[in-house]
């Protein structure tokens, strides 16, 4: 499993790269891996506001829908539309290609409490053993 | 005399033609006789309104082609007449014939919905039994047939919350829900105009009262939560948790679903919950599946009572039955007429049958069945909550999926053994849920041989997993593309 290192991650398996005020978020590669093959994912739209640990939209797999939450508050600035019309992309490139929506963010300090790629992965390894 | 039939009619190995590829055009299934008044075409008599011409190509077919086409699709179904149908959650248990027979006598079959309440007194009093049975087995004081499934019987019930939130001055903003609960019930409260909140379970799978108690804030309306819960495990400290609820101001509702695990021998209401729904297509032997249709009653409190949906069969001073539709903080209509009628008769007519005693044995054999599977697979297949359980087991495909076979793996192999695949993957705070539920319908032959089934999968996967991973072998069509199924669905009624 992948877990790159200029992501911060959180406990409900999502990622986020910020540059500059703008952060990209989509959902991890041992998110995609649970969900299994994901047929349908639904976003918000630019101009939409999001919150931190809040619900933005879902990702549907064969398995199971899936709530997806905002690691940070902000303005969304943009949805993918190649996700949303090949949610493929989720299973194959989750931390690239599939980025799901990029934010305005309203506190660049709201990063601060997520975790890093080390954290990330050992918190997966105990939620496996759970 | 070797190799003397040298392949099989195509029925008997191979995917049946859809009715539409059989079609040869001019072949006819009736014969109508000459016309004895001049013809007049359809449109003109009816006008262009009622008049369809966008559909095309209906097959043309002659009615042995019909018969054949349909029985032979008949007969590639799996059904609880056919062998053991372990789907967890679902209670798919045998619906005795007797109901049927019941079901299909004259003056409850025949009579009609809008026939005046003198001339359906029977049909009226059939109601009112069901009702008052219901309530009794539950605990309540007072019951609707309306709803016609259980996802309705949650929306009827949540909205009956908040009507009464609201009458006491405020519905309040959330309904709290448990991380093991059945999809539909954060529907229904959404449904309902209520936001959900996710409480997380405990290491024993239960509602963790230290966090219940974190998230009651004055906001919340009620508590949603099903018993047993979806790991086949009873909420030991329920009493206390509908306490701590009430102590807030919320309600309790709790999911029927499961209620084959309690029937007899605990009632609801008297551990503390205002309002629930039972699924008569599972707790009751009404049909499941097939289109059922189902049935999800709804059960109250008193003080709930009003708020019922429309109309309320009651029994007058006089020994008659009427249809009261005049209860102003009613909810409202949740259905057309009473519900799915036949499937009162036929629960009652379980109901009476069984009696109490019956009912309550009925109830242990599930639950005895359950615990026999649970004891007997966990040597091999991962028990994550390891407790005695009521009418269902879960497990994990942790140690199959160090092989790389998962649980939907291991259920496609199963229907090799002849078996309908138990639930896979939910609840799902069990990673990889293997979720079986025999019913008290399965006998110990059958759940022995089920068992073996079980045990020679876990067998195959240690041995060579890729064969499983090929499963299944015997059916006419083997691994479906479900996710190119679902990503992009070509949806039509013809080739």
């Amino acid at each position: 499993m992948n877990f790159p290192d200029n992501l911060k991650y959180t406990k409900d398996h999502e990622w986020i790269r910020v540059d500059e005020n703008i952060g990209t978020i989509g959902i991890t590669d041992y998110a995609q891996k649970e969900l299994g093959d994901i047929v349908f994912v639904e976003l918000p739209k630019a101009g939409d506001h999001v919150t931190a640990k809040e619900s933005f939209g879902t990702v549907e797999s064969v398995k199971a829908v899936s709530e997806i939450y905002s690691p940070v508050d902000g303005e969304v600035v943009a949805a993918n539309p190649k996700v949303q019309a090949s949610p493929e992309l989720l299973n194959a490139d989750p931390h690239g290609d599939a980025w799901l929506i990029r934010v305005r963010l309203a506190d660049r300090s709201d990063i601060e409490g997520l975790m890093t790629a080390e954290d990330y992965e050992a918190y997966i390894s105990q939620e496996k053993a759970h | 005399m070797e190799n003397r039939i040298r392949h099989a009619r195509t029925h008997i190995t191979r995917n049946e033609d859809l009715i539409f590829e059989r079609t040869s055009p001019g072949k006819s299934g009736v014969e109508l006789p000459p016309l004895d008044v001049p013809s007049v075409p359809a449109d003109q008599l009816l006008g262009s309104d009622f008049h369809r011409d966008e559909v095309e190509g209906f097959p043309e077919v002659s009615e042995l082609e019909v018969i054949r086409h349909f029985t032979r699709l008949s007969t590639w179904n799996y059904g609880v007449d056919t062998g053991l149908y372990p789907l967890g959650s679902c209670t798919m248990k045998y619906n005795p014939r007797v109901n049927e027979v019941v079901a299909r006598l004259d003056g409850l079959a025949t009579d009609h919905p809008y026939a005046p309440e003198a001339l359906a007194q029977g049909c009226l009093r059939v109601l009112h039994e069901t009702a008052r049975c219901l309530a009794e087995i539950t605990g309540m004081d007072a019951v609707s047939l309306q709803p016609a499934a259980g996802a309705q019987g949650e929306l009827t019930g949540i909205l009956m919350i908040r009507a009464c939130l609201a009458e006491r001055g405020n519905p309040r903003k959330y309904i709290l829900i448990p991380d093991s609960a059945h999809g539909t019930n954060p529907a229904s409260a959404t449904i309902s105009g209520y936001e959900v909140r996710n409480i997380k379970s405990n290491a024993q799978g239960c509602v963790d009262l230290a966090e219940l108690d974190r998230a009651l804030t004055e906001d919340v309306a009620g508590l949603m939560l099903t018993n047993p819960n979806t790991l086949g495990i009873f909420e030991a400290k329920i009493a206390e948790i509908c306490e701590l609820v009430h102590s807030r101001g919320g309600l309790v509702y709790m999911d029927g679903a499961n209620m084959n695990a309690l029937v007899g021998v605990a009632r609801p209401a008297d551990f503390g919950v205002d309002v629930m729904h039972l699924n008569l297509h599972k707790t009751f032997t009404t049909p499941h599946g097939g289109g059922g249709p189902g049935s999800g009653p709804v059960a109250v409190k008193r003080f709930l009572e009003p708020y019922l949906p429309l109309p309320v069969v009651e029994k007058t001073a006089d020994g008659t039955y009427r249809l009261d539709s005049s209860r102003p903080k009613s909810i409202g209509r949740v259905r057309a007429f009473c519900g799915n009628f036949g499937m009162a008769v036929r629960a009652l007519a379980y109901i009476l049958a069984n009696g109490y005693e019956g009912l309550r044995q009925t109830t242990e054999d599930a639950v005895l069945n359950a615990n026999y599977v649970m004891t007997r697979l966990k040597d091999l297949y991962d028990l994550p909550y390891d407790q005695p359980c009521m009418h269902e087991c879960v497990f994990s495909d942790r140690r199959q999926a160090a092989r790389g076979v998962r649980t939907m793996d291991i259920a496609k192999r199963l229907i090799d053994y002849g078996f309908h695949p138990y639930t896979t993957a939910f609840p799902l705070i069990v990673s990889g849920a293997l979720m079986i539920e025999p019913t008290e319908s399965a006998g110990k032959t059958e759940l022995d041989e089920f068992i073996e089934a079980m045990r020679a999968i876990a067998e195959e996967i240690e041995e060579d997993p890729q064969f499983v991973l090929k499963a299944p072998y015997s059916t006419r069509v083997s691994r479906l593309d479900e996710a190119t199924a679902a990503r992009k669905p070509i949806l039509r009624w013809k080739p």
